[in-house]
This record gives C-alpha cells, structure tokens and sequence, in this order.
C-alpha cells in the first residue's frame, strides 16, 4: 500500500502490545484458575472418548472439556444457536474480559477488533445435520427440510469473531483465522500486529476448535496421526517420550485481551506480559509431512525474536508443539536447536498437550495462555507422561512435575497441516502482574 | 513501500482468465442459471453462477487434484495463471520472499461431503487419507505453498465475503512490514459453495435468493430485489513491493493503496452503513486519496432492500448523491462469498486499464430515491480512470474497503 505510518510504512511500527486478560475453556477444568491448577499438577485430562460412541474407530480416546454453557453464563438461545466451539469462545472472552478489568462500553467501539482461530470450525454441527438429511449417508442429494435453522452458521467459520464482536462490541477489524493446527499462534500475531500497526487499541484473540466428532476422528485414522493406546488413555498423549504413538484429540478455547500497552497503562491496569515477536512461514514440502531439520520453523522463531530484539539466549521456556506424533517431535527439536545453539539444552521446553491434548486450531491460544500464566507465576507446566527418551530428542522437556522457575522471555511455537510453522514470543517487564 | 499488483488469475463463472472474464464483464452477460451440479436439483436454491467447462485435470496435476476439494482446484489454477501473468516463480536463493494468502468461506464442502457419506454410508474405515488435508479452510493457501515452494508468510482468513478484501490487505501489510522479509504475495479465494449439503448449509441465509428465473434472481438496488444469488469461482493476484517488481523486470498493473475493515453485526443492515462509511474513510486515508480522487465504486450490492439502502447511503454519504459511478458486475455472477470481492478488485484492476466502466448485468429501473449513479445496460468508457473502491460484506456482518489505483512510475 502506499506509504504513510499505518501500513505501507517503511517507518516501522512502534507500539506495544501487552496481555492484559486471559479466559480459558480447556479439558480437565473450565477458566483459568482450573486450567493452571491441572497443568501445574502434571494432570492428564485424556479418556476415552464420551461425546459420541467411538466403537469401530482405530484412535477412541481425547480430552474432552466438561464443559456446561448455563454454568459458563450462556443462555439457552445461546447455546442452542451457537456450535460447540463458538461457545467455548464465548465463554472465555467473557473471562479474559473480566480479568482484564475492562469496560468496553466505555471505550470506542471502532478501536475493539477481534481475532479468533479455528481449524475446523463448525465441523462437529454439520456432520450432525448431514447424518439426518442424507438419511445416514444413504443419499448424495441430501433433503434440506432436516436442516437446523442455524446450520449457516456452522457453515461459516465467520460466525465465531462474529459472535465474539456481537456480544462485547466490537466494531474495528474483526476477522476469523483458519491456518489449520497454528490458527491459534496466527490469530493471536494477527491481532498483535493489528495493535502494533495502530489499527485497534484492543483486540480479543485467541482459537477454538471442537472437533471431536466422527468425521474428524476418523479422518486422522486414516493417516494414523492419532494415538491407538485406547487402553491407557491417560498416558496415551506422550510427546518425546521414546513409545509416543501420535496425538490425543483435545477441544477447547482461550481469548487473550490483547492491548496497547500505553493504553493500558492510562487506565492503570494491571499488565501479564507483552506480545514482542510473531512470524509464520510455510514448508512447501508437505501438506502433512515435516522435514527432519526443521529450517521453517527455526526461521519462524529467529524472526519473532528478531522483532522483539531479542537474542536466543535470553529465552527461559519453549512452549513446544509437542504433539506426540513420532515426526513432529523430532522437527521440533530440530528446530528449536537450530535457533537456539547450545543454550537449547538449557531451556526447559514442555508440552501441554500431554495433559490437555491436541485441540487443532485452538491449541496455540491455550498454550498461550498457558504461557502467559507461566510467566505471572513462574512456573513451568510439565510434560506429563514423559518417560523414556527419544535418542533424537534430547532436551530438557520437564519430566511430569512443574517446575519453579524465573521467566522473563517465553517462546511458543506450532506446527500445522499446511506446512505452516509459528512462533510468538512473550516478555515479561518488571512489576508486571503476577 | 508501494505494493502493486503484478499478476492476476482469474477462475469465474463468466469466464478463465483475464480475457475471458474481462471481455464478459465489459459486454455484461450474465451467466446465471439453473444449478445442475450433481445432487443440487431439488434445493430449493435454483439459481447460481457455476464455472462450467472447467477440467481440473487439464489445469492442475493428477497428485493434486485427487487430494483437494474444487475450491483448492479452483485457487490453485487462478494461482498458476496469476504467477504467469507476473512471471513469478520461487527463487531458490530466498524461498522465504514469497508468501501465500487465501480467504475461505466454505471449504471443501464437496470433498467433504464424499467422504462423509462413505464414512456414515459405509463406516469409519472407508474415509480416505486426503479428508484430513481437503476440507479445512486452510487447503488452498498449503497446496499453492507447495506446488510453488514458497516458503514465506502463509494466511488464510476465514471472514465472510469481505474476507476476500480483508486477505489482500493482510498480503500489503506483510509486504510493508520489514520483519517478514516478503517481497510478493500470492493472494485471493476461490470458492465452491454447490455440493449439495454446501446449499442446504446456505438456506440459513435470510439473503439468500430463491427465485427461480435467472433474469430477476439477482437485482440488487431495484424493487425486485430479492436476496442473492451465489457463485463459485474467485481469483488470485501477486501482490508485490513495486521496487521488487521493478528490479525484477514486471509489470505492475495496479496500486493497492488502501484498505480498511469495520464488523456491524450479521445481518444488521441498517449499521452497515456506517460500518462501510468508516471503512471507506479507512481505506481513502491509508490510500492518501480525497473521495474525488475515485472514479469507479465496486459496489458489494447484498440484493437486499435494507442491504442495498444502507450501501447507496454510504456511498452517497462520502460521494455526495449520484457523486461516482457505481457498479457491480457480480449480478452477471453471482456473489462467489470471498471470491466475489477479489474478482471485483480483478474487474477494478481491469476496468483502469481500459478507462472502462463496465456494467451491472440484467439490472435495470434502479431505485431513483437510493441516489446512486448505478452503470445498467452497457459499459460506460470514461476514458482515463485514475482509482477505483471495492467494497465488500459479509453476511456474519463484516464490512470492507479497498482502494485501487493506476500505476505512474
């Protein structure tokens, strides 16, 4: 675009961006004080799986959320109208809104944006529909009278920020974000560049993803990406761990309240952390395969931590991927080694998908705002279920008991069908909330 | 940092590539008709732009087209035409220069569907390997990274049809900001929203038009105005830092100078008048342009009295009433979600090139009291066009401007 201080710019952005609200909608505990209480226990919130009869299927375990929209302050039309996923969303925005202690009425609704990411969206409501206008699969030419009357809105992955904009306001960019399983990293870099280059002074990002459906289970079946340990769940999400055997589906959503930082400053809030990195690459190699060394993905964390001015040796924690699947784990500590030279094997790096699985595009905002968490307390969630090591995955992956620790910089980094790879990287000023 | 438009592909109901679709656009036709795709005759939406005479096998190789939906068919052809018409391939030396961006409405609805009713018609084992990597809104943008190895920033924008605007927007931002190292984007949507349980999904939309004649499914800004019709079908642009494009030898087409988006509610018509002024004045303010500097506005004409109304006052507010002309080619289309507003900025491309305003299909008797100067009949030669406004929304209730202009070296 042509040259002025908002987006053709060749003076470059100067804003910060700072955290200053968090909501979570993880298995294993709805909101934010569940949610750390379990990752800081090394809990796993893995079973077999409840939200449909999984018999037949190869993977029949995931980490389900118990999650009730009444409880979670959604009105019956709310939930009747809303898919599973949109209300996870709900849900946590209105959380992260609470805790960040902002009014947004009070502020110009033309400055609000919203961000949020999906993989699969609203898969999980039109899989159910389909079921009965194709009479179970019987007919090609479905019979519409069967339709829900909200099934559009299952259709249109637009329906998530929309919700979210709708119910708090939001008039500025608002935009829903589908990059597969790094949706979650690329909506909340979205919206931080959004604050950066001044074109919101707030954004709620984040991702939802609830794909545990028959569709969707048995389409990584089919490429073996998901764990068959049907008979320990709870121990079937093992990422590094020498006898990982693929993912365990997860579902869930976290919105973060992202703000300029000045503007949260004026109004005294209390800040988390601030957003200082984000870079997204592709592999162009394959849409599902990852290559053993990892370039992409180190390309990605050596330009966020060239943004944030930042040098590798000054990252305390790796929020990994860390999937469980046998390539990814590998390509991943590739990666992070190439970026992060000899002090790789100094820097804890876990996975918080042991305990809460793999909600595809939701994953990167809940790791997050695990992140986020980590940094207000200082302490590093582990990765449960590990055990025995991988000789080619040799880094400190903090073996299933959290750990204490000072943080001040935080890299997260996703990977995705697609081939995309992301990383965001957190910093934590002096006197920031805790 | 100017970034230029130095390659477009289009895949459209009205025609593929430029010149087809051009020379369809310019004349007015209108391809809307009956949709006889596979298991669609008893919807009861009857009328919709579908590209037809498209052979995916001819345009795209075998591998690739058996593991994608015929949205990615569509995208990866408008890709490849659009990296020819830029002569732009990957550089080897920096294959992180090039990025990749999409919007995506739908999915692959069609693909999807096979293998749902192989999985509930026949069981879980019967789903093929390709479902995973298919239906999901990100297909396009990995499979055009691959089959071009461009390893730079990959998007994909899920917003409604404004979504289309919005990703080339996200493309121009990649390009200025200097931490991404990205020199070109290739960017667009193409969308394939009729497989049957796709239309099924669509009849939710309260828009959405039902009519049953082709000539009067579609008429926005009239009294017969009765929703929409949609399409398939979209394009692709490379979108490039005009020194890059310069230096390498290309020949940028057009300017993007300016975009902006605003959200005012799924189906709130009424505010999106003021969603679209502000957007407007967004995009007009990034462009450094006055209103006066636009000469042609690409209207996203929703077909709906309320819709319509709130568009003209918008448009009337930053113009002045009958102050531009205005015009939307998609009633001789339909509206193909997030591939509507990025063959509107193709047309808007093409439209400066040829000093050419071309015509609103089958539209006629617009609305005197809406105040707007709508082209109807046939194409209007204004001689030199110096900038063109896209506008573009959506029905969970986004609004978007995008500004075009001519490029002067």
């Amino acid at each position: 675009m042509a040259s002025n201080s908002r987006a053709g710019t060749s003076r470059f952005p100067t804003r910060r961006v700072a955290v200053t609200g968090a909501g979570v909608v993880a298995p294993g505990g709805v909101g934010v004080p569940a949610f750390w209480e379990l990752l800081t226990a090394g809990r796993t919130a893995t079973r077999g799986i409840t939200l449909f009869d999984p018999t037949g299927f190869r993977s029949r375990i995931a980490a389900e959320c118990d999650f009730d929209p009444a409880a979670a302050g959604l009105t019956p039309a709310d939930a009747q109208r809303a898919d599973r996923y949109v209300q996870f969303a709900l849900a946590a925005a209105d959380e992260a809104v609470r805790d960040s202690g902002l009014d947004l009425d009070r502020e110009d609704p033309w400055r609000i944006g919203v961000s949020l990411g999906t993989a699969v969206g609203g898969t999980t409501r039109l899989e159910r529909d389909y079921v009965l206008v194709s009479e179970h699969g019987a007919r090609w030419d479905v019979d519409h009278r069967q339709a829900d009357p909200h099934l559009h809105r299952a259709f249109a992955p637009s329906a998530l920020a929309s919700e979210i904009a709708e119910r708090h306001g939001a008039r500025g960019p608002v935009q829903t974000v589908s990059t597969g399983c790094t949706s979650g990293l690329d909506a909340v870099g979205y919206a931080f560049h959004a604050i950066e280059e001044g074109r919101a002074d707030i954004v709620l990002a984040g991702a939802s993803d609830s794909p545990i459906s028959p569709i969707t289970v048995a389409c990584f079946d089919a490429i073996k990406a998901t764990s068959a340990n049907n008979d320990d769940p709870a121990h079937a999400s093992r990422p590094f761990d020498a006898n990982r055997d693929g993912f365990v589906m997860g579902e869930g959503g976290a919105v973060l309240v992202l703000e300029d930082l000045e503007h949260a400053r004026a109004r005294g809030a209390p800040v988390y952390c601030e957003v200082r990195g984000y870079a997204t690459y592709g592999n162009a190699y394959h849409m599902t395969g990852l290559t053993t060394e990892g370039m992409e993905m180190s390309e990605a964390i050596d330009r966020a931590l060239a943004h944030a001015r930042l040098d590798a040796s000054g990252i305390d924690y790796v929020n990994a991927h860390g999937s469980g699947t046998k390539q990814n784990d590998r390509h991943e500590t590739a990666a992070v080694k190439r970026s992060l030279g000899a002090h790789a094997y100094a820097t804890p790096m876990s996975s918080i998908k042991s305990m809460v699985g793999h909600s595809l595009g939701a994953i990167g905002a809940i790791e997050l705002a695990a992140c986020t968490l980590a940094l207000a307390h200082g302490v590093v969630p582990p990765t449960a279920n590990y055990e025995t090591p991988d000789p080619e995955c040799d880094l400190d992956y903090v073996p299933r008991t959290a750990r204490e620790a000072r943080l001040r910089t935080v890299l997260s980094v996703g990977s995705g069908f697609g081939g995309f790879q992301s990383a965001v990287v957190l910093n934590r000023a002096e006197g920031s909330r805790s | 940092m100017t970034s230029v438009i130095t390659g477009i592909g289009v895949v459209a109901p009205n025609g593929i590539g430029t010149d087809a679709f051009w020379k369809a656009t310019r004349e007015g036709v209108s391809v809307l008709d009956r949709v006889t795709r596979e298991g669609c005759l008893d919807l009861p939406l009857r009328i919709a732009g579908e590209v037809r005479g498209f052979d995916a096998t001819a345009a795209i190789e075998e591998r690739f087209v058996v593991q994608t939906d015929r949205f990615t068919h569509f995208a990866m052809a408008a890709a490849d035409l659009a990296l020819a018409d830029a002569r732009l391939t990957a550089d080897p030396d920096d294959p992180f220069a090039v990025g990749v961006v999409t919007a995506a409405g739908s999915g692959g609805g069609e693909f999807g569907q096979r293998e749902l009713q192989r999985l509930w018609g026949q069981g879980p084992h019967y789903v093929g390997p390709y479902q995973s990597i298919a239906w999901f809104y990100a297909a396009s943008t990995g499979q055009i990274s691959i089959r071009g190895g461009f390893k730079g920033p990959c998007g994909v924008v899920a917003s409604d049809e404004a979504g289309g605007l919005d990703a080339i927007g996200h493309a121009c931002r990649t390009l200025a900001r200097p931490d991404t190292g990205t020199r070109a984007v290739v960017v667009g949507a193409a969308e394939a929203p009729l497989a049957p349980y796709s239309g099924v999904c669509q009849l939710g939309y309260a828009e959405l038009s039902l009519a049953a004649d082709p000539e009067r499914a579609y008429q926005p800004f009239t009294a017969r105005a009765c929703g929409f019709s949609p399409a398939e079908g979209g394009a692709m642009l490379v979108v490039e830092d005009a020194e890059h494009a310069l230096a390498r030898g290309a020949r940028p087409r057009a300017v993007i100078a300016g975009h902006a988006a605003t959200f005012t509610g799924a189906s709130r018509w009424a505010e999106s008048r003021e969603g679209l002024v502000r957007a407007i004045g967004g995009a007009l303010e990034e462009a450094g342009l006055a209103p006066s500097d636009i000469d042609v506005v690409f209207a996203d004409a929703m077909g709906t009295p309320d819709a319509d109304r709130a568009e003209a006052e918008a448009i009337a507010a930053v113009f002045g009433p009958r102050g531009v002309p205005v015009t939307a080619p998609k009633t001789g289309t339909g509206r193909a979600y997030c591939g509507g507003s990025v063959l509107d900025t193709a047309a808007a491309v093409l439209a400066l090139e040829h000093g050419t305003v071309p015509p609103t299909p089958q539209v006629t008797e617009v609305l005197d009291d809406l105040g707007i100067d709508l082209v109807t009949g046939r194409a209007r030669a204004v001689g030199r066009l110096r900038a063109a406004l896209v506008l573009s929304r959506g029905l969970m209730g986004s609004n978007a401007a995008l500004v075009v202009k001519e490029y002067t070296k």
